[in-house]
């Protein structure tokens, strides 16, 4: 089970995100808050290690990582895709 | 009514007459630019609701390539005018006011400029130190922009900007800005090795008082990566292959013309010839593809904003301004002192100067750089007709 506090703790890890980790709602976009390409690989990459999985390459789009909420589906997917 | 590509020919036609004095003076190609709006090029990609005739990035590639090989500067001034259209075209029709700005494009052949450089940033598109700063239903915004490519003739220019002075880096936003809404003051003359017409000075750039319609509503951030970043590199590129196209004609034509003097002989430089061709080739056909995958993929937006999507992207900047340079100085090599002196028909000076600012047009190792950081998550894969 994923939950929109574990990944707030993998964005309070990102450069840009870190100050405002905390106030970001499940559905805010991230880009908004600054999020840019190469952060997003970095988040990318955190998920990956942090859940011990691949994200294959359709899963690499700004709308797979747009938001908490997009983060938690595109990761429980990926976790248990039979369930998705 | 004659075909797109009769248009873009008698364009041409008139930019090749003044090419040389747009080099020579560093001007811009004002009598290409009058013939392009006569020809209403300007408004091409502009959908046909809005006035415009609803080509596709295909069809101004093609035209690009057309100009390139008839006067570098007309063909980037195009090209960068299309850019900013493209992006207008894919992100401006859901607010009135860009869907009237795409009218009067259209209608008036309304020649657009773009500002990202700013100072002490560099090519880095995605961030900006400049910041709008609105009051009630207006902004202001003043830039410190090293680089305007026609700025001064310009109707509109087209500026990043971030979205508020509190904003991030790379929260920003595009906005909109007529010629007369904008004091321009000169801090640097474009006085280059090549590209001399594209009359890219430097800029403090001033406006008050704009009404807030004027900012894209979609951020810069996607606006980058779903249409100005792809744009660029395929429009672009099409200009260097025009250029390439251009100094291989006059290779084969240096070759043809030795040997018919010496019948019965193939001339020792047809087979430097035919491995410029070679590369002509395989240049045309990196474009291409990269063309059909965009083309393939509008509508898409998962597509166009995935990171396999921009890989290609970059690659073809990279690589279609890499071989550009190669072609040119390969053309030079055949042909010899004929094209290392000014003034023959054979010269290359001006395409080889032109095409040395392709790798410089948003540095490659800062793509290089950016693909680096890309390709720590894609995973491969893919077939031959599908990758
Ligand atoms: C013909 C022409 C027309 C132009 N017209 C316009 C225009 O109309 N509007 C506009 O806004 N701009 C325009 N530009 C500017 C262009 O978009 C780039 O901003 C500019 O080419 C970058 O110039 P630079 O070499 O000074 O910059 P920088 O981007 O500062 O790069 C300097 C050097 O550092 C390298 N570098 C930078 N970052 C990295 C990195 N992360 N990793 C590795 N290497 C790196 C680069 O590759 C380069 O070699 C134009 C440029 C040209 C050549």
């Amino acid at each position: 089970m994923v939950t929109s506090q574990d990944i707030r703790e993998i964005l309070a890890t990102n450069e840009v995100l870190a100050p405002v980790a905390e106030q970001i709602g499940d559905d805010d976009s991230l880009f908004d808050r600054g999020l840019d390409s190469f952060g997003s690989v970095q988040l990318m990459l955190a998920l990956e290690e942090r859940f011990g999985i691949e994200f294959p390459d359709e899963f690499l789009t700004r709308k797979s990582f747009a938001s908490i909420a997009a983060i938690r589906e595109t990761v429980a997917t990926v976790l248990h895709p039979q369930a998705a | 009514m004659s075909t797109l590509a009769q248009r873009a020919q008698r364009a041409a036609t008139i930019a090749a007459l003044h090419a040389d004095a747009v080099d020579r003076d560093g001007r811009f190609p004002l009598e290409a630019v009058t013939a392009l709006k006569a020809e209403r090029l300007l408004g091409l990609q502009i959908p046909s609701q809005l006035g415009g005739e609803g080509a596709g990035l295909r069809e101004i590639a093609d035209l690009c390539c057309t100009l390139g090989q008839a006067c570098s500067s007309a063909a980037m001034v195009f090209a960068m005018h299309h850019i900013k259209v493209a992006s207008l075209v894919a992100h401006g029709l859901d607010s009135a006011w860009h869907c009237h700005l795409m009218e009067r494009i259209a209608q008036e052949q309304l020649l657009v400029a773009s500002s990202t450089t700013e100072a002490g940033i560099g090519g880095d598109l995605r961030t900006s130190f400049c910041a709008v700063e609105t009051t009630g239903g207006v902004f202001a915004l003043g830039k410190d922009a090293s680089v305007i490519s026609y700025g001064t003739q310009a109707d509109l220019i087209l500026a990043t900007a971030r979205r508020h002075p509190e904003a991030a880096g790379s929260d920003q936003v595009l906005v909109a800005l007529f010629a007369d809404q904008v004091s321009l003051e000169r801090k640097s003359v474009w006085d280059t090795l090549g590209m001399r017409g594209t009359c890219s000075d430097g800029f403090r750039l001033e406006a008050r008082d704009i009404p807030v319609e004027q900012i894209l509503p979609k951020p810069f951030a996607e606006i980058a990566a779903q249409s100005m970043l792809a744009s660029s590199h395929l429009l672009w590129s099409s200009v260097w292959f025009g250029i390439a196209n251009s100094a291989v004609d006059r290779a084969r034509t240096f070759v043809q013309a030795e040997a018919r003097r010496q019948p019965g002989q193939v001339p020792p430089t047809a087979l430097r010839l035919a491995e410029v061709s070679n590369a002509l080739q395989a240049m045309r056909a990196a474009i291409v593809s990269a063309l059909r995958r965009y083309e393939d993929a509008q509508g898409d937006v998962d597509t166009i904003g995935s990171i396999g999507f921009s890989v290609i992207m970059n690659n073809l900047k990279t690589t279609a301004s890499e071989m550009a340079v190669d072609i040119v100085q390969r053309a030079l090599s055949i042909v010899g002192l004929a094209g290392y002196k000014n003034g023959t028909p054979f010269s290359l000076g001006r395409p080889l100067r032109d095409v040395l600012s392709a790798p410089l047009m948003i540095g490659n190792d800062r793509i290089l750089a950016n693909t680096a950081k890309l390709l720590l998550v894609q995973k491969g894969g893919g077939q031959l007709m599908s990758a």
